[in-house]
């Protein structure tokens, strides 16, 4: 720090429930990588805590532009919390753009830091302002810190002998430290990281690690705040070990641990697609676990490689996003016709066609459970959270085997690169579901049954039991058949399996009561705005419950008595409808709101108690 | 079983108990019988054996193999193909595919199979007409094919089959016909024994909506002047007399005593020869090439792919599911 900075009084040190930040700049300024590591840190101090980052498309859009502004928002907490929160309390902006494009989010009074380094006329320019919007009146209301971050990192690296370009790199950890210091937050774990990440290039490990420092000392020293705050660690969570976890990364271990639980060998088939393309990542380092991944030429050669090492008695899996999806769509239909164990990961981005690959939407619920040609069932599963994802991915690997037949397993972009704390499981609370081959040469039904509805398995290699399989209509000894009736009784016979699998599915559970005016009904990752939605309403008196399902198809037991209790079922969805129109096709006596939401971004609150006020009104 | 010699098989235990359904006449009966024979000569053990199918008239062929088969679907089996050999690299898999499902709608599954080597071999019966569908040209059709699709000719160019996958880096390519279960049932040999991705292109007459397409070069009578089989350490030459020799000049390939012809190496750093020879059909007065082509060693795909597991496991030992969950900076609450 320069010497001339005046010692300062100790700054008072004021204790906050919660609190919603939002980093914002180029998507080339490291604002991931400043959310995710602000993140970590707040993990390991004990808070809860929820994420969104937002980013563009384009891996280095025009820098200063608005198109090219990349956010990162954490909610971090001492209590209970289930969302990234509707509106920051703090803004940290690092160029006009990223002002202009969240200002309006920006809670009323709420703190703005905007590096000034970055408010030059040519960067007003980018942002397409004529004025400057720190000048202009536009951040009246709001509690503005001013840092030239670009000047005091030149400052504070000035000794070090790297370029001035890799000065200037350092800048996120400089604001990153900034907000160690506002909010209390200790330097170590991310100086640790910083030693990782760079061990290659020691200078580097040096600079970002002075940067950060330089941040934290900048808040205590230079007066830019009027107090710091303090999040204390959650009390209410309930007790275990806990990691921080990212949803991708949550449901690639899950898929590795329901390949062991079936006691067989995982074999992803993938093609990169954002924001699938991390689970790909993360299997590919998990070799020594028998993983293996194939990235093959396309969407369509990946699940088929998935199909052919389920064929040779391995736990197929590919992984995916919409179009993938819609590429896929044969090929699903030939392992429902074969009937063999396969996952589909479908990690949900915003479409139709291309869309918007890096924003949020769960509009491929109609695609999952009805998308193929001919009368060709699968089981559909949502996971809601990135600490569901584990135990949800075990659940599509269970189905899967048990049941012989693929499963589509949804997450979304919101899941897929958000973070949580995951209370870690036991071991051995995890039920093994170990798959027996049949070998019996004596009973060759190829296509018979057990009683949950599911043909044998029989791996390619067994002595005797040669047969053929293959997507033409088949009787049950596996032989091609053209016979009308057969066609019928096969074709029922796979919409049962599938459908008997609601026997073995627990009943929702309710939160709040079994009786009320309104039932709040979501799916998928809107599992943490509609709890927060329902205390709300509790908190107000409202009689609203809440139920949040898992199992997309085939629905669970138990719904009719549910909805029986309710005057209205609202379904908030981030579609047009489509879990509302099922709900309707399949329950025909209740009345069913449906609220859609396709911006691409998660439910606020707000926007959902609102309906919830208007139903009641 | 262990200590002794492998049973005995015949033609008849590779046949299985479904009735064959291609048309009387068709060349796919040739084909099948050259590949039963051919299995039950090798000893191949049918419960070891898995043969892969897309769609078309020549798919249907597991279905009347006593081993095990996959009939997939269209142009996709080399993925599927790919995907069964890496987890199962002990098991014998056979592709079996057309012009229509390979060269067509699994133009770029066939390709990327080659590209990766992996250890299966492909039979791929050319006819250069869709069957399946009632006759339709197909992309091995030469211009100005008259279909029902192309009442007046077709006019995109046909692939040259071979140059495609020696374009795509194909370890193993020939070619042979229906009609010569001698040649046919040698080629087989050397494709099944070559380790990576084995291409045998069999030209194959569909009695029904392109017969005797292949009858200018292949009719038993004018077969041996106008085809040259490639034999590799051999002289290119033939002819009934044996009196017509090939050498290349120029870039070119051209006619020589057989006594100056060429010396056939498929086996080169680089596929050019077999390049250039795949194109001698399109070089007037030139006979029509058959024989191996292309017989490379490279990388397998199956095999390195199960080597980094293995390594992987031997460096850091067999994975477990509880360092994995419990992996990174946790905390207890």
């Amino acid at each position: 720090m320069t010497s001339n900075s005046e010692s300062t009084q100790e700054l008072p040190l004021q204790q906050v429930d919660r609190v919603v930040i939002r980093f914002a700049g180029d998507s080339g300024d490291g604002i991931q990588i400043t959310g995710s590591q602000f993140t970590m840190t707040s993990a390991i101090v004990g808070n809860d805590l929820a994420t969104l980052p937002d980013f563009p498309a384009e891996i280095r859009a025009p820098a200063g532009t608005r198109p090219g502004v990349s956010g990162f928002q954490i909610q971090f907490s001492s209590s209970d919390i289930h969302t990234p929160g509707d509106a920051p309390d703090v803004l940290v902006a690092m160029n006009p753009a990223a002002l202009v494009v969240n200002l309006k989010e920006l809670k009323p009074g709420g703190t703005l830091v905007v590096n000034t380094g970055n408010f030059k006329e040519q960067d007003l320019r980018k942002a397409k302002l004529d004025k400057n919007p720190l000048e202009d009146g536009s951040v009246d209301g709001y509690r503005v810190i001013e840092v030239d971050i670009n000047e005091r990192v030149k400052e504070a690296l000035a000794e070090l002998t790297i370029s001035s370009k890799d000065k200037e790199r350092c800048k996120n950890f400089y604001t990153l430290g900034l907000m160690y210091w506002l909010y209390s937050r200790p330097l170590e774990p991310t100086l640790k990281w910083l030693a990782d990440k760079f061990k290659r290039t020691p200078e580097l490990v040096e600079a970002n690690q002075m940067a950060l420092k330089a941040g934290y000392n900048a808040g205590d020293i230079r007066e830019l705040f009027h107090s710091h705050y303090e999040v204390l660690k959650t009390e209410s969570m309930p007790p275990g070990t806990y990691r921080n976890v990212m949803g991708n990364q949550a449901t690639a271990i899950g898929l590795v641990a329901g390949s062991k639980l079936a006691n067989l060998r995982l074999v992803l088939g993938s093609y990169p697609i954002t924001p699938a393309s991390t689970v790909l990542e993360t299997l590919a380092g998990y070799k020594s676990h028998g993983v293996i991944t194939i990235q093959a030429e396309d969407e369509i050669a990946a699940i088929c490689a998935a199909i052919g090492a389920s064929y040779g008695g391995c736990l197929g899996l590919t992984s995916t996003s919409g179009p993938g999806m819609a590429l896929k769509t044969e090929a699903m239909g030939l392992a429902v016709a074969v009937e063999l164990p396969l996952v589909i990961l479908d990690v949900q981005r915003a479409g139709p066609s291309t869309g918007m690959p890096t924003k949020v939407e769960q509009s491929d619920l109609f695609q999952s459970i009805l998308g193929r040609n001919g009368d060709t069932p699968m089981p559909v599963l949502a996971i809601s959270r990135p600490s569901d994802a584990f135990e949800m991915a075990i659940e599509a690997c269970r189905i899967a085997v048990q049941y012989m037949t693929p499963v589509i397993l949804l997450s979304d972009n919101y899941i897929a690169n958000g973070a949580e704390p995951w209370r870690l499981p036991e071991m051995d609370s995890l039920k093994p579901f170990p798959v027996h081959f049949h070998d019996d040469p004596s009973n060759m039904e190829v296509f018979g049954r057990n009683e949950l509805g599911a043909r044998p398995w029989i791996l390619p290699g067994t002595p005797g039991m040669e047969h053929r399989i293959g997507g033409l209509e088949r009787d049950s000894k596996g032989n091609v058949s053209y016979d009308p009736d057969n066609h019928q009784r096969m074709t029922l016979e796979r919409q049962n399996k599938i459908l008997n699998i609601a026997k073995t599915l627990p009943k929702p559970t309710i939160q709040g009561e079994a009786q009320g005016d309104v039932l709040l009904l979501g799916w998928g990752s809107t599992v943490g705005v509609l709890t927060r939605v329902f205390e709300e309403a509790k908190a107000k008196g409202q009689k609203v419950s809440r139920i949040h399902l898992r199992h997309l198809w085939p629905l669970p037991p138990g719904l009719e008595d549910i909805f029986a209790g309710f005057k209205k079922i609202l379904v908030p969805e981030l579609n047009m409808g489509q879990l509302a129109r099922l709900l309707r096709s399949e329950f025909q006596h209740h009345d069913f709101v449906s609220l859609p939401k396709v911006t691409g971004q998660p439910f606020l609150t707000h926007e959902i108690v609102k309906e919830v006020d208007r139903i009641l009104a | 079983m262990t200590l002794q010699d492998p049973p005995k098989r015949t033609r008849k235990d590779f046949q299985s108990d479904q009735e064959v359904r291609w048309c009387p006449g068709c060349g796919d009966y040739a084909i099948l019988a050259s590949v039963q024979k051919y299995m039950a000569e090798a000893g191949v053990d049918p419960a070891k054996t898995v043969v892969v199918s897309g769609i078309g008239c020549s798919s249907r062929f597991p279905y009347y193999m006593n081993t095990y088969g996959f009939h997939t679907i269209h142009g996709r089996a080399p993925a599927i193909a790919t995907g069964l050999k890496v987890a199962r690299p002990d098991l014998d898999v056979w592709l079996i595919t057309g012009d229509g499902d390979s060269m067509s709608i699994g133009g770029n599954h066939l390709i990327h199979v080659l590209r990766r080597n992996v250890n299966i071999t492909i039979l791929m019966f050319n006819n250069e007409i869709y069957g399946l569908t009632k006759g339709q040209y197909s992309p091995t059709s030469p211009v100005g094919t008259v279909k029902k699709s192309t009442p007046m000719g077709s006019v995109d160019r046909p692939f040259n089959p071979l140059q495609l996958v020696l374009g795509s880096q194909a370890t193993f390519v020939a070619r042979s016909v229906d009609a010569d279960p001698g040649h046919l049932g040698k080629i087989l040999k050397a494709a099944h024994e070559h380790q990576g991705t084995s291409f045998v292109e069999i030209l194959q007459n569909c009695v029904i909506f392109n017969k005797d397409f292949y009858k200018d070069a292949m009719e038993r009578s004018v077969r041996p002047d106008k085809t040259v089989d490639l034999v590799a350490g051999e002289p290119v030459v033939y002819g009934k007399e044996r009196d017509k020799g090939l050498r290349f000049h120029d870039m070119q390939v051209e006619a020589c005593a057989p006594g100056d012809a060429l010396v056939w190496n498929p086996s080169g750093p680089n596929s050019a020869p077999g390049f250039l020879m795949a194109g001698l059909s399109e070089q007037a007065g030139m006979p029509t090439p058959i024989g191996i082509f292309r017989d490379y060693q490279a990388l397998r795909y199956d095999t390195e792919v199960n080597s980094q597991v293995q390594k992987a496991v031997a460096k850091s030992g067999q994975g477990n599911l509880k360092d994995l969950v419990y992996a990174g900076e946790t905390w207890q609450v």
